[in-house]
């Protein structure tokens, strides 16, 4: 059904990882995909993944739930592999026709496969642990200094949980006209592609029109309930940390070290 | 002192065409007088188009009169300084449920009124506790709100005014778009809060059998207040209502009918009720005088 639909990717499950604050989660992320891309050398990256795999661990979230992120990316990362392999110029190894394999190339390109699976396999961890409201709010608190600069925080944070709310309303609405143009004899699975974009349009259109109406009404409904934007506000759920986000901030400072040492000062981690 | 009250209120809605010129006025509310006194259960009615909804937006300020004045709890709504302060004693509910939930789970909406006045996080919590008891969706707090059929989706719309301890509620049709169930389900919540928070509630509709508990009941037609009185005052002119195209409920027409066709029937009958009691009354009385044998 239409209605039960989940958003996000968020896996519901109990662990020390779900519990973390949101900003932390956010932090993390910053900070792992900096490391990834900071180092260089192969100690380095065994670090990253012995990181990744603890947080995998202390999460409860399957690995497989992790690795369906990568079927999305799957081709850049084959691009990527096979544009680095025979286009980064030095030393060559291998000649194939017109095609020169280069020992930088081979190192290049064994690298951006492991950043690039690393990076996402490390992003997948926060959206798959924390909520799309959990992380919208996380986002709003922890962007908050930039509000001084005059970037709207409060109402960008407030555009996406709206928008998140009425995801569903929408879907179910685009189902209703769906059924309603198909009941007058629309067909929305026939034809080549063109023909295919062009029956959406008279499915959009009435959408968006009612898109527009209801945003209408909730404006006004929020106004009527004294909604003036995010000053003088107060909230009901406040973001705290606790314990163990301190503590998680501690370990995050830690890998961040261990990373930046393994991976780029001692020189037995020179393999690629 | 009158909780609202308005004076030679007229509001115009303008139409202009592409290039901005004023193709024509059409007047929505016209020079209505109206006063509510706290605590009273009020109801307005009219059919499409009388002008009810605008009134009642004059009396949240997201409407402002054309001409006249509206005072809310004694404060004018056209001065700036008073906007926020009208719109948190005198709540509103919409007619679609959907468009006007802004949370993602049942709590979080309740609590956004109250956060939008700044009022500290452990009240916040008490007040949505409270709210979403007296409207009895406490047990749904953690739900998302498309999971909840129409009619508890407006009890929680209900609530959301609450948390924000208006002295007035104002229904603009809250269950023009809900089932039989849930219309009841609502206007028992409606009755509730009137019966024992003492909260004024003014009620839009246009179903008959909603207003019959009404305190007063205001029938609105082309923008002017066409009729007023007590619900049983209105319903005795059942003539009148017919003009303004409105429906008189079954008992009342019944009774009307009866009446016209010489039965002695008090006038103003609201109720299945009511009727069944006067015309077994009726039956005891001639059972005794001997008129009918049994």
């Amino acid at each position: 059904m239409i209605r039960d639909i989940t958003l996000g990717q968020y896996y519901q499950t109990d662990s020390v990882v779900h519990r973390l604050d949101p900003r932390v989660k956010l932090m993390a992320t910053l900070v792992f995909i900096c490391s990834l891309f900071v180092v260089n050398q192969a100690a380095g990256y065994l670090v990253a993944v012995l990181f990744l795999a603890f947080s995998i661990k202390l999460s409860h979230v399957p690995f497989r739930f992790m690795v369906r992120g990568m079927k999305a990316i799957l081709f850049l990362l084959v691009i990527t592999f096979v544009f680095n392999l025979f286009l980064t110029p030095g030393e060559a190894v291998l000649s194939i026709w017109k095609l020169t394999v280069t020992r930088e190339g081979i190192s290049m390109a064994v690298r951006m496969a492991v950043r690039l699976s690393l990076l996402i396999i490390g992003s997948s961890v926060m959206t798959l642990t924390t909520t799309p409201n959990n992380l919208t709010d996380g986002l709003e608190k922890a962007l908050k200094p930039l509000q001084k600069l005059h970037v709207p925080v409060h109402e960008v944070a407030m555009m996406m949980s709206i928008a998140l709310r009425f995801i569903p309303i929408l879907l179910e609405e685009t189902d209703k006209i769906m059924k309603a143009q198909m009941a007058r004899g629309a067909s929305f699975d026939e034809g080549n592609l063109l023909q295919k974009a062009k029956s959406m349009v008279p499915l959009l259109v009435p959408l968006f029109i009612s898109a527009f109406r209801r945003a209408n009404d909730l404006a006004m409904a929020m106004e009527a309930r004294c909604y003036r934007g995010g000053d003088g506000r107060t909230k009901m759920k406040p973001l705290h940390y606790e314990k163990r986000d301190y503590a998680a901030y501690l370990i995050l400072a830690a890998y961040f070290a261990v990373c930046i040492v393994a991976g780029r000062i001692v020189p037995w981690g020179r393999l690629l | 002192m009158n909780i609202i009250e308005t004076q030679d209120l007229v509001f115009d809605y303008i139409r202009r065409d592409e290039e901005g010129n004023v193709e024509g006025i059409t007047t929505a509310v016209d020079h209505v007088d109206m006063e509510v006194a706290p605590g009273d259960f009020i109801a307005i009615l009219g059919h499409n188009g009388s002008g009810k909804s605008t009134l009642a937006k004059h009396f949240n300020a997201i409407l402002m009169p054309t001409e006249g004045t509206v005072w809310v709890d004694g404060m004018d709504t056209e001065e700036e300084k008073n906007l926020w302060d009208v719109r948190q004693r005198a709540g509103m509910v919409f007619q679609n449920p959907d468009n006007q939930i802004i949370g993602q789970v049942v709590e979080e909406d309740v609590g956004f009124g109250p956060e939008n006045m700044g009022v500290p996080t452990k009240e916040i919590w008490e007040r949505v506790e409270e709210s979403l008891r007296a409207v009895g969706m406490y047990e749904y707090r953690k739900f998302a709100p498309n999971k909840l059929s129409g009619g508890q989706k407006q009890r929680v719309s209900i609530a959301g005014v609450l948390a924000m301890h208006p002295k007035c509620i104002v229904l603009d049709e809250p269950t023009a778009m809900l089932d039989p169930g849930g219309r009841k389900e609502v206007i028992r919540a409606v009755r509730a809060l009137n019966d024992v928070e003492k909260v004024t509630v003014i009620l839009i509709t246009h179903y008959m059998e909603e207003i019959i508990h009404a305190d007063k009941v205001f029938v609105m037609d082309r923008g002017k207040i066409a009729m007023q009185g007590t619900p049983g005052e209105i319903f005795s002119k059942v003539e009148k209502l017919k003009d303004l195209r409105l429906d008189v409920p079954k008992a009342t027409l019944l009774a009307y009918e009866l009446q016209k066709s010489g039965l002695p029937l008090p006038a103003g009958i609201l109720s299945g009720k009511e009727l069944v009691k006067e015309l077994s009354m009726r039956k005891e009385r001639a059972r005794n005088a001997g008129f009918i044998k049994i």
